[in-house]
């Protein structure tokens, strides 16, 4: 039987304010345990939210981003369950009036097509605090200092067909929230966490299969690998004759397996409710205009203009866009160096060579935008040959300076003095009898070829410092008057 | 001493006829003698009070004294005090030390007012009877076995047996007016929102107002100047401006338009309460009021919508005393659930659990439409009944409670007759509208309340009201023989 994947995602995305969603605490990331959970955060009797707007202008900013409809008039309810790491005993979260409704992101697919994701909506909540299980001699510890962070969260449509669209989306929804700064998007400190809901069914069935939701997955590596256990789980279950039972699930990585957490829909019934402490959010037109105003050119603008204005290839664009760090970095080095094109090789070859060995962000590359883009300048006027560019990027890599210093320091000067060049090609010419002979005696055709042996002699004599254009140049020439 | 009202308190601290030291003593004193009687106070912070009087004596001789400085005030134990007992009448808080202080208790400090101590009241303020608190009911000062009203009970008793020459309360569903009916004292719900719900511990937030419990009207006005105003962490406070609610206290009554709802003076209400009533609306007449029957039809339908509501949103409000970061916890709990099960059985009291099942019960999946929603579209229309009513009169009178004080434990095992007392309190917190108790005479020897509610925002005139009825009657000045 052929079967079909059927793929939604929710993603918790940590909104990046400085305090948390309703009350003064700071959100931090890594303070010592409970050191930033203020008398709200606690739970403690009496005390009430005061919604932190700068989470209200994020989830307008990201709504925006997705060509959304906006929920002018937005509201919290309670989302009731009993956990030590939720002080209050119910989560406050917006449930029948989010703040962004209907939406969409387009992803890439591998042959190069475009499909569209529905984002059904995206909602404002507080986020719950971490319960410790170590060090507590069977106790159990809690921290709650992420008690209360702001988080989005963002509900795809079933539009997700497999593992690999499904990382595309999180993909491009992490690089748009980062564009947008909504938030840091540092996944391994959490700030995005992904809920995936996997079905199979029969191709060509419409109705849809029994859903499971693995949940909390926090990389893009484990989303895909999750989703395919998961999927290679339900076939053989279904083929085995078995029926997959609706249920939250957990995937452990280092099994490679999804694990059965507990069945949702028995055990709770969250009891949603409108929350009384919380006056509904009514946003005005001119708050919506104004974020829009401002909004940053997003990955997808960028791409067109990369390929459109730059010059750049499809692929290249869409590489280059698709962080924002990395477009920022790309466009420095293009307009300092003045070529785009060169500016892309550079960026998307040696450099990603170099972060890739030592996985490093663009973010964290010790030769910056403008240092590479000192070393191109030198390359395009013929200063240094290419060979002598890797060096200089290698040596720029190891915190020796600019390209000119490097340059400098090392001798990698190209000699593109004629004459000088003239008289080691004659040296050489003088010191290779034998291979003057066999050149000249060759047919002319043959020739070509030949050429890269005193090409090579030339350069070593130079040592390398030569313009491998120039030499080849003076060669022929000089060569082929001895014919 | 302590049968003077706040003014003439004042006035005596000015003049130096008595410090605050001197005063703050005498209370205290009375509450050591006295409180074995009534169980108002389930703390007395006899400490702070007197560093704070001796604050407040310091503050008067450098010339910054202001209305209230020195005065002593009771505060209901539901209003979090920085490092005092916090125990919302609940074994579940019967170890709680609050870490930070209500807004209304700070203003409270701010105004020079000296805490003697924080007063019983039922669990979490569920009970119309103060007979659902940890600490046992309250007695009402006017006849020890009956009780004092609820679930403001003890500030109402302290208040009546002058063991406190003012206190705060709280009203949900008649909290403040009901008890200061049965206890013979004058009590104010501000509208919702007017005053700050920060430090008030929560039961029912879209209802909940604090609001002053007094002698007179004109001492809760002067509470009412340093409560009442917006808060800026209550996101419910409502940003309009505070009047001087002492302004306007001897404006006329002519041509006030009194509305009498048919449904206040029907079937249900004590024949001898009803003639209390009645009489007390003749002298507003005789001030020049116009009295005009109108209709709430909507009033017998409070009782199930604020019985869903309210508990409905009790039943989240208190899942946070889980016995994980403050409060009781249970000894050595076996795993996760017993540790729930056992520290929120042990802790909460039986009234406390059942409204927290029936509200869980009405926002549950298959029933949240049936109950919940369709409690809250009720209570749009019993606003709407209010707002239309508004249209005719400026204010609306009638009785607080339909009966007098009754015998402690004489309804503790029916529920049902405890709400239906509830019946002319509900509607006024289903609509957030204020309204104002002040004492009206007696009624099989206990004494009742007027009731007169306000438009929104008209605190002001149910004070000024208040206090005209109070220049022509001296209800409010009884006191119970052996407080007296």
């Amino acid at each position: 039987m052929q079967w079909e994947t059927v793929i939604g995602l929710e993603i918790h995305v940590q909104l990046a304010t400085e305090s948390k969603i309703f009350s003064g605490a700071s959100t931090k990331f890594g303070a010592e345990p409970n050191t930033q959970a203020c008398a709200l955060d606690l739970g403690l009797p009496g005390v009430l939210p005061v919604v932190n707007e700068k989470a209200i202008e994020l989830g307008v900013r990201f709504g925006l981003a997705i060509d959304a409809e906006i929920g002018m008039k937005s509201a919290f309810d309670r989302k009731n369950y009993f956990y030590p790491d939720l002080p209050k005993g119910y989560q406050t979260t917006q449930m029948d009036y989010p703040i962004v409704g209907v939406g969409h992101m387009d992803i890439e697919l591998e042959d190069g097509s475009t499909k569209r994701i529905g984002v059904t909506r995206a909602h404002l909540e507080e986020d719950a605090g971490k319960s410790l299980h170590e060090d507590f001699d069977g106790q159990s510890g809690i921290d709650l200092n992420r008690a209360g962070t702001p988080l989005l969260e963002i509900v795809s449509e079933p539009d997700i067909r497999s593992a690999k669209e499904a990382v595309a989306y999180v993909k491009k929804i992490h690089s748009l929230i980062q564009y947008l700064d909504v938030s840091d998007g540092n996944m391994a400190e959490g700030s995005m966490r992904v809920d995936c809901n996997v079905s199979i069914r029969p191709k060509g069935q419409e109705e849809f299969g029994t859903r499971t939701e693995i949940k909390n997955v926090n990389s893009f590596k484990f989303i895909e690998k999750a989703i395919n256990t998961e999927i290679e789980r339900q076939i053989d279950l279904i083929e085995d004759g078995g029926t997959v039972v609706q249920e939250t699930r957990l995937y452990d990585s280092a099994k490679d397996e999804t694990r059965s957490m507990r069945s949702k829909e028995v055990a709770n019934d969250y009891r949603y409710f409108p929350c009384p402490d919380l006056l509904p959010i009514i946003i005005e037109q001119s708050f919506v205009d104004e974020i829009k105003a401002s909004l940053p050119e997003l990955p997808d603008q960028k791409r067109d203009r990369f390929q459109q204005e730059m010059g750049l290839s499809h692929y290249d664009a869409s590489v280059l866009s698709a962080s924002r760090d990395l477009a920022n970095y790309f466009e420095v080095v293009a307009t300092e160096a003045k070529d785009a094109k060169l500016a892309a090789n550079w960026v998307m070859g040696e450099l990603s060579k170099f972060l890739n060995q030592s996985d490093l962000e663009i973010s964290a590359s010790p030769v910056s935008a403008e240092q590479l883009a000192g070393m191109l300048i030198r390359l395009k006027d013929d200063t240094i040959s290419s060979k002598g560019a890797k060096t200089v990027l290698e040596a720029m890599w190891e915190g020796e300076g600019s390209a000119d210093e490097v340059i400098e320091k090392k001798g990698l000067k190209q000699v593109t003095d004629s004459g000088a060049i003239e008289s080691i090609v004659d040296e050489v010419i003088s010191n290779c009898p034998a291979q003057v002979e066999q050149y000249t005696s060759s047919e002319p055709d043959k020739r070509g070829k030949m050429v890269g042996f005193f090409v090579g002699q030339v350069m070593k004599a130079s040592k390398g410092t030569a313009n491998p254009g120039q030499v080849n140049q003076v060669l022929k020439k000089k060569l082929d008057a001895l014919c | 001493m302590h049968n003077k009202t706040l003014a003439e308190l004042a006035d005596g601290l000015k003049s130096g006829e008595f410090s605050s030291v001197e005063l703050t003593t005498h209370y205290l004193d009375r509450i050591k003698s006295l409180d074995s009687q009534t169980n108002a106070f389930i703390s007395v912070t006899e400490e702070q009070a007197l560093s704070q009087a001796a604050e407040a004596d310091k503050t008067r001789a450098a010339g910054d004294a202001t209305a209230l400085t020195g005065i002593p005030i009771a505060h209901k134990d539901i209003f979090c005090t920085e490092g005092v007992k916090t125990s919302c009448g609940s074994k579940m808080l019967d170890n709680f030390i609050a870490p930070y202080e209500s807004t209304v208790t700070e203003k409270c400090n701010n105004s020079g007012l000296i805490m003697l101590g924080k007063t019983n009241m039922d669990e979490f303020a569920m009970g119309s009877t103060n007979e659902s608190s940890f600490y046992g009911p309250t007695k009402n000062p006017w006849d020890n076995t009956k009780i004092p009203g609820g679930s403001s009970g003890g500030s109402a008793a302290a208040v009546a047996a002058r063991l406190a020459p003012i206190a705060t309360g709280t009203d949900t569903g008649g909290s403040i007016r009901q008890p200061a009916s049965m206890c013979g004292i004058t009590g104010l719900k501000p509208t919702y929102g007017r005053v700050s719900r920060w430090g008030m511990i929560a039961f029912a937030s879209s209802l909940d107002q604090a609001g002053p419990m007094a002698q007179t009207a004109e001492d809760a006005a002067m509470l009412m100047n340093s409560i009442a105003g917006l808060d800026h962490k209550d996101s419910t406070s409502i940003d309009t401006p505070v009047d001087d609610y002492t302004a306007n206290l001897n404006n006329g009554l002519e041509g006030l338009r009194v509305g009498l709802p048919k449904e206040y003076f029907a079937e249900g209400l004590d024949d001898s309460v009803k003639t209390v009533i009645e009489s007390a609306i003749k002298e507003m007449e005789k001030q020049g009021a116009i009295l005009k029957e109108i209709s709430l039809a909507t009033t017998s339908l409070s009782i199930p919508a604020y019985y869903v509501i309210a508990p409905a949103e009790a039943s989240a409000n208190l899942s946070r005393f889980d016995g994980v970061r403050f409060g009781h916890r249970c000894e050595d709990p076996k795993d996760l659930t017993d540790m729930y099960t056992r520290t929120r059985g042990e802790g909460f009291g039986d009234e406390v659990k059942r409204r927290i099942m029936v509200g869980a019960y009405a926002l549950s999946a298959g029933y949240y439409d049936a109950y919940y929603k369709k409690a809250q579209q009720v209570r749009r229309l019993i606003k709407n009944d209010f707002i239309k009513a508004f249209d005719e009169v400026d204010v609306i009178a009638g009785p607080t409670a339909p009966t007098t004080a009754f015998g402690l434990g004489s309804i503790k095992n029916d529920p049902v007759a405890m709400y239906l007392e509830d019946i002319f309190t509900l509607s006024v917190n289903l609509a957030g509208l204020p309204a104002i108790t002040v004492p009206a005479g007696f009624a099989n020897g206990m004494p009742t309340g007027l009731q007169l509610i306000g438009n929104y925002f008209q605190e002001s005139k149910l004070l000024n009201i208040g206090h005209k009825y109070q220049q022509v009657t001296d209800w409010h000045k009884k006191t119970p023989e052996q407080f007296a």
